[in-house]
Protein backbone atom coordinates (compact mmCIF):
# COMPACT_ATOMS: atom_id res chain seq x y z
CA UNK A 1 0.00 0.00 0.00
CA UNK A 2 1.24 3.53 -0.95
CA UNK A 3 1.69 5.86 1.55
CA UNK A 4 -0.65 8.90 1.83
CA UNK A 5 -0.06 11.38 4.89
CA UNK A 6 -3.03 12.71 6.06
CA UNK A 7 -1.63 16.46 6.35
CA UNK A 8 -0.77 16.94 2.94
CA UNK A 9 -2.81 18.13 -0.02
CA UNK A 10 -2.68 15.96 -3.42
CA UNK A 11 -2.57 16.66 -7.16
CA UNK A 12 -4.75 13.92 -9.40
CA UNK A 13 -0.79 13.58 -11.26
CA UNK A 14 0.33 12.48 -8.18
CA UNK A 15 2.46 15.40 -6.70
CA UNK A 16 1.78 16.12 -3.10
CA UNK A 17 1.98 19.74 -1.64
CA UNK A 18 2.43 20.60 2.14
CA UNK A 19 1.78 24.32 3.26
CA UNK A 20 4.36 25.46 5.69
CA UNK A 21 3.59 27.72 8.59
CA UNK A 22 5.44 31.25 6.10
CA UNK A 23 2.54 30.85 4.01
CA UNK A 24 5.12 29.09 1.14
CA UNK A 25 4.24 25.26 0.07
CA UNK A 26 6.61 22.28 -0.64
CA UNK A 27 5.93 20.04 -3.47
CA UNK A 28 7.28 16.59 -4.28
CA UNK A 29 5.43 13.45 -5.68
CA UNK A 30 3.55 10.99 -3.85
CA UNK A 31 4.76 7.07 -2.44
CA UNK A 32 2.84 5.91 -5.17
CA UNK A 33 4.11 7.98 -8.03
CA UNK A 34 7.99 7.35 -6.97
CA UNK A 35 6.70 3.32 -6.65
CA UNK A 36 5.03 3.15 -10.23
CA UNK A 37 8.31 4.80 -12.00
CA UNK A 38 10.58 2.65 -10.36
CA UNK A 39 14.35 3.36 -9.43
CA UNK A 40 14.72 6.85 -10.20
CA UNK A 41 17.80 7.96 -11.62
CA UNK A 42 17.83 11.37 -13.21
CA UNK A 43 15.56 14.20 -11.31
CA UNK A 44 15.28 17.89 -12.52
CA UNK A 45 13.84 20.43 -10.69
CA UNK A 46 12.38 24.19 -11.56
CA UNK A 47 14.87 26.81 -10.74
CA UNK A 48 14.41 29.51 -8.10
CA UNK A 49 12.49 32.48 -9.21
CA UNK A 50 10.55 30.82 -11.98
CA UNK A 51 7.19 31.48 -12.18
CA UNK A 52 5.04 28.27 -12.44
CA UNK A 53 1.19 28.40 -13.97
CA UNK A 54 -1.44 26.06 -12.34
CA UNK A 55 -0.60 22.35 -14.06
CA UNK A 56 2.50 23.62 -15.86
CA UNK A 57 4.87 21.16 -16.76
CA UNK A 58 7.91 22.07 -14.60
CA UNK A 59 9.85 19.18 -13.19
CA UNK A 60 11.17 16.01 -14.32
CA UNK A 61 11.44 12.81 -13.14
CA UNK A 62 13.41 9.78 -14.81
CA UNK A 63 13.59 5.87 -13.56
CA UNK A 64 15.79 3.59 -15.29
CA UNK A 65 12.51 3.27 -17.18
CA UNK A 66 10.95 5.99 -18.64
CA UNK A 67 11.16 9.82 -17.99
CA UNK A 68 7.42 11.81 -16.14
CA UNK A 69 6.72 15.41 -16.50
CA UNK A 70 5.67 16.59 -13.13
CA UNK A 71 3.59 19.63 -12.99
CA UNK A 72 2.71 22.53 -10.32
CA UNK A 73 -0.24 21.83 -8.44
CA UNK A 74 -0.82 25.25 -8.24
CA UNK A 75 -0.02 28.82 -9.41
CA UNK A 76 3.41 30.77 -7.69
CA UNK A 77 7.06 31.52 -7.82
CA UNK A 78 9.71 29.01 -6.95
CA UNK A 79 11.98 29.95 -4.02
CA UNK A 80 13.89 27.02 -4.04
CA UNK A 81 14.74 23.55 -5.41
CA UNK A 82 15.97 20.06 -3.64
CA UNK A 83 19.69 20.19 -4.75
CA UNK A 84 20.27 17.15 -3.41
CA UNK A 85 18.48 15.28 -5.86
CA UNK A 86 20.77 16.29 -8.51
CA UNK A 87 23.73 13.53 -7.01
CA UNK A 88 21.11 11.28 -5.05
CA UNK A 89 17.64 10.87 -7.42
CA UNK A 90 17.29 7.48 -5.08
CA UNK A 91 15.80 9.65 -2.15
CA UNK A 92 12.63 10.45 -4.38
CA UNK A 93 12.44 6.45 -4.04
CA UNK A 94 13.42 6.11 -0.37
CA UNK A 95 11.93 9.17 1.21
CA UNK A 96 9.33 10.49 -0.92
CA UNK A 97 7.62 12.86 1.48
CA UNK A 98 10.38 14.51 3.83
CA UNK A 99 14.18 14.10 2.19
CA UNK A 100 12.37 13.78 -1.48
CA UNK A 101 11.10 17.38 -1.86
CA UNK A 102 11.22 18.98 -5.11
CA UNK A 103 10.93 22.80 -4.73
CA UNK A 104 9.17 25.16 -2.38
CA UNK A 105 7.46 27.86 -3.78
CA UNK A 106 5.39 31.05 -2.61
CA UNK A 107 1.40 30.38 -4.09
CA UNK A 108 -0.27 33.45 -5.90
CA UNK A 109 -2.75 33.15 -3.93
CA UNK A 110 -3.21 30.47 -0.75
CA UNK A 111 -6.65 29.35 -1.90
CA UNK A 112 -5.62 27.29 -4.53
CA UNK A 113 -4.66 24.55 -2.24
CA UNK A 114 -8.80 24.22 -1.52
CA UNK A 115 -8.90 22.91 -5.18
CA UNK A 116 -7.00 20.21 -4.64
CA UNK A 117 -7.58 16.50 -3.39
CA UNK A 118 -6.82 16.15 0.73
CA UNK A 119 -5.38 12.65 1.68
CA UNK A 120 -8.86 10.83 1.49
CA UNK A 121 -10.12 12.21 -1.52
CA UNK A 122 -6.25 10.47 -3.10
CA UNK A 123 -6.49 8.10 -1.55
CA UNK A 124 -9.69 7.23 -2.97
CA UNK A 125 -8.86 8.55 -6.40
CA UNK A 126 -5.61 5.80 -5.99
CA UNK A 127 -8.53 3.34 -5.66
CA UNK A 128 -10.11 3.87 -8.91
CA UNK A 129 -6.30 3.31 -11.01
CA UNK B 1 -6.28 -10.11 -25.37
CA UNK B 2 -5.74 -13.07 -22.86
CA UNK B 3 -1.89 -12.52 -22.23
CA UNK B 4 0.23 -15.90 -22.42
CA UNK B 5 1.40 -17.02 -19.34
CA UNK B 6 5.30 -18.87 -18.72
CA UNK B 7 5.37 -22.05 -16.50
CA UNK B 8 7.08 -19.41 -14.11
CA UNK B 9 4.04 -16.80 -13.94
CA UNK B 10 2.83 -18.09 -10.43
CA UNK B 11 6.14 -17.92 -9.29
CA UNK B 12 6.25 -14.10 -10.75
CA UNK B 13 3.25 -13.64 -8.24
CA UNK B 14 4.09 -14.98 -5.94
CA UNK B 15 7.47 -13.03 -5.52
CA UNK B 16 5.27 -9.77 -5.82
CA UNK B 17 6.87 -8.96 -9.62
CA UNK B 18 5.59 -6.06 -11.74
CA UNK B 19 4.18 -7.51 -15.20
CA UNK B 20 3.95 -6.63 -18.24
CA UNK B 21 2.97 -7.24 -21.80
CA UNK B 22 5.52 -8.06 -23.68
CA UNK B 23 5.12 -9.62 -26.82
CA UNK B 24 1.78 -10.99 -25.76
CA UNK B 25 3.14 -12.42 -22.63
CA UNK B 26 2.20 -11.64 -19.28
CA UNK B 27 6.12 -11.02 -17.84
CA UNK B 28 7.91 -9.63 -15.37
CA UNK B 29 9.63 -6.26 -15.63
CA UNK B 30 10.68 -6.29 -12.14
CA UNK B 31 10.37 -7.58 -8.66
CA UNK B 32 11.51 -5.09 -6.35
CA UNK B 33 14.11 -2.94 -8.14
CA UNK B 34 15.36 -2.98 -11.12
CA UNK B 35 18.72 -1.51 -10.31
CA UNK B 36 19.35 -3.97 -7.60
CA UNK B 37 18.71 -6.70 -10.11
CA UNK B 38 21.02 -5.30 -12.53
CA UNK B 39 23.66 -5.25 -9.74
CA UNK B 40 23.18 -8.67 -8.93
CA UNK B 41 24.00 -9.80 -12.18
CA UNK B 42 27.21 -7.97 -12.83
CA UNK B 43 28.49 -9.22 -8.95
CA UNK B 44 26.88 -12.27 -8.34
CA UNK B 45 24.17 -13.82 -10.10
CA UNK B 46 20.14 -12.94 -11.50
CA UNK B 47 18.29 -15.27 -13.37
CA UNK B 48 15.74 -14.31 -16.54
CA UNK B 49 13.04 -16.42 -17.28
CA UNK B 50 12.99 -15.77 -21.17
CA UNK B 51 10.38 -18.63 -21.65
CA UNK B 52 8.55 -16.56 -24.37
CA UNK B 53 11.50 -16.98 -26.62
CA UNK B 54 11.02 -19.68 -28.94
CA UNK B 55 13.56 -22.98 -29.17
CA UNK B 56 13.07 -24.92 -32.88
CA UNK B 57 14.38 -27.82 -33.82
CA UNK B 58 15.23 -28.38 -37.64
CA UNK B 59 15.95 -31.69 -38.92
CA UNK B 60 16.96 -33.84 -42.02
CA UNK B 61 19.78 -34.56 -44.00
CA UNK B 62 19.65 -31.57 -45.90
CA UNK B 63 19.60 -29.12 -42.60
CA UNK B 64 23.47 -27.79 -42.82
CA UNK B 65 22.63 -26.67 -46.54
CA UNK B 66 18.96 -25.09 -45.64
CA UNK B 67 20.89 -23.06 -42.90
CA UNK B 68 23.38 -21.78 -45.24
CA UNK B 69 20.94 -20.18 -47.61
CA UNK B 70 18.38 -19.22 -44.69
CA UNK B 71 20.80 -17.03 -42.20
CA UNK B 72 23.64 -14.59 -43.27
CA UNK B 73 26.42 -15.77 -40.88
CA UNK B 74 27.72 -19.31 -42.04
CA UNK B 75 26.48 -22.27 -40.14
CA UNK B 76 30.00 -24.10 -41.90
CA UNK B 77 31.66 -22.33 -38.77
CA UNK B 78 29.88 -24.88 -36.56
CA UNK B 79 31.69 -28.34 -36.91
CA UNK B 80 31.80 -29.34 -32.78
CA UNK B 81 28.52 -30.87 -31.49
CA UNK B 82 27.38 -28.02 -29.34
CA UNK B 83 28.65 -25.52 -30.97
CA UNK B 84 26.53 -21.76 -31.07
CA UNK B 85 26.34 -19.10 -33.90
CA UNK B 86 24.88 -15.95 -33.46
CA UNK B 87 23.02 -14.58 -36.92
CA UNK B 88 20.73 -12.51 -38.37
CA UNK B 89 17.60 -13.99 -41.23
CA UNK B 90 17.44 -11.66 -43.52
CA UNK B 91 14.36 -10.83 -46.23
CA UNK B 92 15.19 -10.97 -49.58
CA UNK B 93 15.85 -6.94 -49.11
CA UNK B 94 18.54 -7.09 -46.67
CA UNK B 95 15.66 -6.43 -43.47
CA UNK B 96 16.37 -8.21 -40.53
CA UNK B 97 13.68 -10.77 -39.90
CA UNK B 98 15.26 -11.30 -36.66
CA UNK B 99 18.18 -12.32 -34.77
CA UNK B 100 18.80 -15.62 -33.78
CA UNK B 101 21.04 -18.30 -32.39
CA UNK B 102 21.79 -21.33 -33.56
CA UNK B 103 22.96 -24.50 -32.50
CA UNK B 104 24.91 -27.74 -34.08
CA UNK B 105 23.61 -30.79 -32.75
CA UNK B 106 24.15 -33.07 -35.19
CA UNK B 107 24.66 -33.61 -38.84
CA UNK B 108 20.99 -34.13 -39.15
CA UNK B 109 19.69 -31.87 -36.31
CA UNK B 110 19.92 -28.27 -35.31
CA UNK B 111 18.55 -25.48 -32.94
CA UNK B 112 17.56 -22.25 -33.62
CA UNK B 113 16.44 -19.91 -30.42
CA UNK B 114 14.26 -17.03 -31.69
CA UNK B 115 12.64 -13.72 -30.61
CA UNK B 116 9.18 -13.81 -28.31
CA UNK B 117 7.63 -11.38 -31.20
CA UNK B 118 9.09 -12.86 -33.94
CA UNK B 119 8.39 -16.21 -33.59
CA UNK B 120 4.88 -16.56 -35.66
CA UNK B 121 6.56 -14.80 -38.37
CA UNK B 122 9.72 -17.36 -38.27
CA UNK B 123 8.04 -19.92 -37.86
CA UNK B 124 6.01 -19.47 -41.03
CA UNK B 125 9.08 -18.00 -43.10
CA UNK B 126 11.44 -21.16 -41.98
CA UNK B 127 8.49 -23.83 -42.97
CA UNK B 128 8.24 -21.36 -46.30
CA UNK B 129 12.05 -21.56 -47.50
CA UNK B 130 12.78 -25.42 -45.54
CA UNK B 131 10.14 -27.00 -47.45
CA UNK B 132 12.23 -27.12 -50.88
CA UNK B 133 15.14 -28.75 -48.41
CA UNK B 134 12.65 -31.33 -46.89
CA UNK B 135 14.22 -30.15 -43.69
CA UNK B 136 11.38 -30.76 -40.75
CA UNK B 137 10.26 -27.59 -38.14
CA UNK B 138 9.46 -28.70 -34.90
CA UNK B 139 8.53 -25.57 -32.26
CA UNK B 140 9.38 -26.55 -29.01
CA UNK B 141 6.59 -25.33 -26.87
CA UNK B 142 7.20 -27.85 -24.71
CA UNK B 143 10.28 -26.19 -23.57
CA UNK B 144 10.85 -23.59 -21.28
CA UNK B 145 13.94 -20.89 -21.00
CA UNK B 146 16.23 -19.71 -18.35
CA UNK B 147 19.10 -17.45 -18.56
CA UNK B 148 21.20 -17.81 -15.58
CA UNK B 149 23.46 -15.15 -15.68
CA UNK B 150 26.81 -13.59 -13.70
CA UNK B 151 30.13 -14.23 -12.15
CA UNK B 152 28.95 -17.03 -9.96
CA UNK B 153 25.84 -18.36 -11.98
CA UNK B 154 27.35 -21.42 -13.63
CA UNK B 155 28.70 -22.39 -9.93
CA UNK B 156 24.96 -21.89 -8.82
CA UNK B 157 23.70 -24.09 -11.66
CA UNK B 158 26.17 -26.78 -11.72
CA UNK B 159 25.04 -28.56 -8.86
CA UNK B 160 21.09 -28.62 -9.96
CA UNK B 161 21.53 -30.51 -13.50
CA UNK B 162 20.97 -34.10 -13.75
CA UNK B 163 24.65 -35.95 -12.82
CA UNK B 164 25.14 -36.54 -16.56
CA UNK B 165 24.96 -33.23 -17.46
CA UNK B 166 27.30 -31.96 -15.01
CA UNK B 167 30.80 -32.83 -16.16
CA UNK B 168 29.74 -31.91 -19.68
CA UNK B 169 28.14 -28.55 -18.80
CA UNK B 170 30.54 -27.31 -16.30
CA UNK B 171 33.31 -28.32 -19.85
CA UNK B 172 31.56 -25.59 -22.12
CA UNK B 173 33.23 -22.85 -23.47
CA UNK B 174 31.96 -19.58 -24.75
CA UNK B 175 28.58 -20.24 -27.05
CA UNK B 176 29.11 -23.91 -27.16
CA UNK B 177 25.95 -26.05 -25.53
CA UNK B 178 25.45 -29.44 -24.03
CA UNK B 179 22.29 -31.75 -23.32
CA UNK B 180 21.01 -35.06 -21.66
CA UNK B 181 17.74 -36.04 -23.16
CA UNK B 182 15.40 -32.83 -23.04
CA UNK B 183 17.62 -30.47 -20.57
CA UNK B 184 20.00 -28.54 -22.85
CA UNK B 185 22.47 -25.94 -21.56
CA UNK B 186 24.18 -23.13 -23.41
CA UNK B 187 27.05 -21.36 -21.70
CA UNK B 188 25.05 -18.18 -23.67
CA UNK B 189 23.52 -14.91 -22.65
CA UNK B 190 22.57 -11.29 -23.01
CA UNK B 191 24.05 -9.65 -20.47
CA UNK B 192 27.28 -9.53 -20.95
CA UNK B 193 28.21 -11.48 -17.55
CA UNK B 194 29.10 -15.54 -18.03
CA UNK B 195 26.63 -17.76 -17.24
CA UNK B 196 24.25 -20.14 -18.81
CA UNK B 197 21.00 -20.19 -21.05
CA UNK B 198 18.80 -23.31 -19.90
CA UNK B 199 16.48 -25.47 -22.47
CA UNK B 200 14.14 -27.71 -20.66
CA UNK B 201 10.14 -28.98 -20.13
CA UNK B 202 8.20 -26.69 -18.47
CA UNK B 203 7.78 -28.75 -14.88
CA UNK B 204 11.90 -29.24 -14.62
CA UNK B 205 12.44 -25.58 -15.36
CA UNK B 206 10.20 -24.63 -12.26
CA UNK B 207 11.43 -26.93 -9.95
CA UNK B 208 15.41 -25.52 -11.38
CA UNK B 209 14.65 -21.87 -10.82
CA UNK B 210 13.09 -22.52 -6.99
CA UNK B 211 16.24 -24.60 -6.35
CA UNK B 212 18.37 -21.63 -7.92
CA UNK B 213 16.16 -19.10 -5.64
CA UNK B 214 17.36 -21.18 -2.77
CA UNK B 215 20.29 -20.89 -3.97
CA UNK B 216 20.78 -17.32 -3.57
CA UNK B 217 19.98 -16.76 -7.59
CA UNK B 218 18.22 -12.87 -7.85
CA UNK B 219 15.02 -13.97 -9.74
CA UNK B 220 15.57 -10.72 -12.34
CA UNK B 221 12.95 -9.18 -14.77
CA UNK B 222 13.14 -7.62 -18.02
CA UNK B 223 13.63 -3.99 -17.52
CA UNK B 224 17.33 -4.84 -15.65
CA UNK B 225 17.85 -7.40 -18.86
CA UNK B 226 17.65 -4.69 -21.32
CA UNK B 227 20.11 -2.49 -19.07
CA UNK B 228 22.19 -5.17 -19.11
CA UNK B 229 22.21 -5.88 -22.54
CA UNK B 230 22.48 -1.92 -23.21
CA UNK B 231 25.76 -1.77 -21.27
CA UNK B 232 26.96 -4.76 -23.17
CA UNK B 233 26.75 -3.15 -26.25
CA UNK B 234 23.58 -5.72 -27.55
CA UNK B 235 21.35 -5.08 -29.94
CA UNK B 236 17.48 -5.83 -29.46
CA UNK B 237 15.63 -6.39 -32.01
CA UNK B 238 12.47 -4.39 -33.08
CA UNK B 239 14.42 -1.54 -31.29
CA UNK B 240 17.85 -1.36 -32.87
CA UNK B 241 17.04 -3.36 -36.05
CA UNK B 242 14.00 -4.69 -38.00
CA UNK B 243 12.88 -5.58 -41.44
CA UNK B 244 13.26 -1.82 -42.46
CA UNK B 245 16.73 -1.88 -41.70
CA UNK B 246 19.97 -4.01 -42.97
CA UNK B 247 22.54 -5.69 -41.21
CA UNK B 248 25.53 -3.28 -41.97
CA UNK B 249 23.40 0.30 -40.47
CA UNK B 250 22.58 -2.08 -37.60
CA UNK B 251 26.19 -3.04 -36.19
CA UNK B 252 25.82 -6.83 -37.35
CA UNK B 253 28.45 -6.75 -40.05
CA UNK B 254 30.76 -8.91 -38.03
CA UNK B 255 27.84 -11.71 -37.77
CA UNK B 256 27.31 -11.28 -42.29
CA UNK B 257 29.93 -14.47 -43.25
CA UNK B 258 30.80 -13.15 -46.86
CA UNK B 259 32.93 -15.87 -47.14
CA UNK B 260 36.27 -16.41 -48.72
CA UNK B 261 35.29 -16.76 -52.39
CA UNK B 262 32.03 -15.00 -51.74
CA UNK B 263 29.95 -18.27 -53.39
CA UNK B 264 27.50 -18.57 -50.28
CA UNK B 265 24.18 -17.31 -51.17
CA UNK B 266 22.35 -16.87 -48.28
CA UNK B 267 18.68 -14.93 -48.16
CA UNK B 268 19.00 -11.04 -48.65
CA UNK B 269 23.13 -11.70 -49.77
CA UNK B 270 22.34 -9.84 -53.25
CA UNK B 271 20.48 -6.63 -51.67
CA UNK B 272 22.96 -6.06 -48.97
CA UNK B 273 26.25 -6.71 -50.71
CA UNK B 274 26.83 -3.84 -52.79
CA UNK B 275 26.30 -1.79 -49.18
CA UNK B 276 29.36 -4.00 -48.43
CA UNK B 277 31.95 -0.95 -47.17
CA UNK B 278 29.83 1.70 -48.31
CA UNK B 279 26.50 1.35 -46.06
CA UNK B 280 25.37 5.16 -45.86
CA UNK B 281 24.41 4.76 -42.40
CA UNK B 282 26.85 2.86 -39.53
CA UNK B 283 26.08 2.46 -35.70
CA UNK B 284 27.13 3.82 -33.28
CA UNK B 285 27.57 3.66 -29.34
CA UNK B 286 26.82 7.03 -27.54
CA UNK B 287 28.46 8.36 -23.56
CA UNK B 288 26.44 11.03 -22.73
CA UNK B 289 28.46 13.84 -21.35
CA UNK B 290 25.56 16.17 -20.23
CA UNK B 291 22.56 15.94 -18.05
CA UNK B 292 20.13 14.11 -18.57
CA UNK B 293 18.96 10.74 -19.99
CA UNK B 294 18.98 9.37 -23.61
CA UNK B 295 15.89 7.33 -24.93
CA UNK B 296 15.27 5.39 -28.17
CA UNK B 297 13.93 7.86 -31.15
CA UNK B 298 16.34 10.96 -29.86
CA UNK B 299 17.73 12.67 -32.40
CA UNK B 300 21.81 13.69 -33.23
CA UNK B 301 23.71 16.21 -35.20
CA UNK B 302 27.73 16.52 -35.49
CA UNK B 303 29.49 19.90 -35.94
CA UNK B 304 30.76 18.33 -39.69
CA UNK B 305 26.55 18.42 -40.42
CA UNK B 306 26.25 14.81 -40.10
CA UNK B 307 22.95 13.47 -37.98
CA UNK B 308 21.74 10.21 -36.70
CA UNK B 309 19.31 8.96 -34.40
CA UNK B 310 19.13 6.99 -30.96
CA UNK B 311 17.83 3.68 -31.53
CA UNK B 312 18.29 2.31 -28.08
CA UNK B 313 19.19 4.52 -24.33
CA UNK B 314 19.24 4.54 -21.40
CA UNK B 315 20.71 4.98 -17.60
CA UNK B 316 23.44 2.48 -17.14
CA UNK B 317 23.59 1.50 -13.42
CA UNK B 318 27.13 0.65 -13.35
CA UNK B 319 28.49 3.55 -14.92
CA UNK B 320 25.91 5.79 -13.85
CA UNK B 321 25.67 8.06 -16.56
CA UNK B 322 23.62 7.46 -19.86
CA UNK B 323 24.58 4.99 -22.47
CA UNK B 324 23.02 4.37 -26.20
CA UNK B 325 23.20 3.02 -29.34
CA UNK B 326 22.45 5.34 -32.72
CA UNK B 327 22.12 4.86 -36.23
CA UNK B 328 24.16 7.59 -37.98
CA UNK B 329 25.84 8.81 -41.06
CA UNK B 330 28.53 7.75 -42.14
CA UNK B 331 30.46 10.81 -41.82
CA UNK B 332 29.77 11.34 -38.05
CA UNK B 333 32.37 10.92 -35.69
CA UNK B 334 33.51 12.07 -32.60
CA UNK B 335 31.24 14.49 -30.65
CA UNK B 336 27.50 15.52 -31.22
CA UNK B 337 24.75 16.76 -29.81
CA UNK B 338 21.82 14.73 -28.68
CA UNK B 339 18.16 16.72 -28.39
CA UNK B 340 16.97 15.48 -25.06
CA UNK B 341 13.22 17.06 -24.23
CA UNK B 342 13.89 19.88 -26.34
CA UNK B 343 17.40 20.50 -25.39
CA UNK B 344 20.97 19.51 -27.10
CA UNK B 345 22.91 18.09 -24.76
CA UNK B 346 26.43 17.12 -25.21
CA UNK B 347 27.58 13.38 -26.22
CA UNK B 348 30.31 11.56 -27.89
CA UNK B 349 30.69 8.36 -29.99
CA UNK B 350 32.03 5.29 -28.47
CA UNK B 351 32.97 2.14 -28.92
CA UNK B 352 30.52 -0.67 -27.53
CA UNK B 353 30.75 -2.68 -25.29
CA UNK B 354 30.24 -0.48 -22.29
CA UNK B 355 30.08 -2.85 -19.87
CA UNK B 356 31.25 -6.73 -19.72
CA UNK B 357 32.18 -9.00 -17.07
CA UNK B 358 31.39 -6.25 -14.38
CA UNK B 359 33.90 -3.92 -15.82
CA UNK B 360 33.77 -0.56 -17.51
CA UNK B 361 35.28 -0.37 -20.88
CA UNK B 362 35.12 3.12 -21.64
Amino acid sequence: MSKVPAELKYAKSHEWVKLESDGSVTVGITDFAQGSLGDLVFVETPAAGRKLGKEESCAVVESVKAASDVYAPIAGEVTANNAALGDSPEILNSDPYEGGWMWKMKPDNVADLDGLLDAAAYEDFLKTL
Amino acid sequence: MTLKHTALHAEHVRLGAKLVDFAGWDMPIQYSSQLDEHHAVRSDAGMFDVAHMTAVDLSGTRTREFLRKLLANDVAKLQVAGKALYTCMLRDDGGVIDDLICYFIDETHFRVVVNAGTTDKDLAWIREHAAAYGVEVRHRDDLGILAVQGPNARARVLPLLPAALRGPAEALGVFQAAWDGDVFVARTGYTGEDGFELMLPHAELVALWKGLLDAGVRACGLGARDTLRLEAGMNLYGQDMDESTQPLESGLGWTIAWGETAERDFIGRAAIEPLRGASPKKFVGLLLEGRGIMRAHMKLRFANGAVGETTSGGFSPTMKQSVGLARVDRAAEGACEVEIRGQWVAARIVKPPFVRNGKVLL
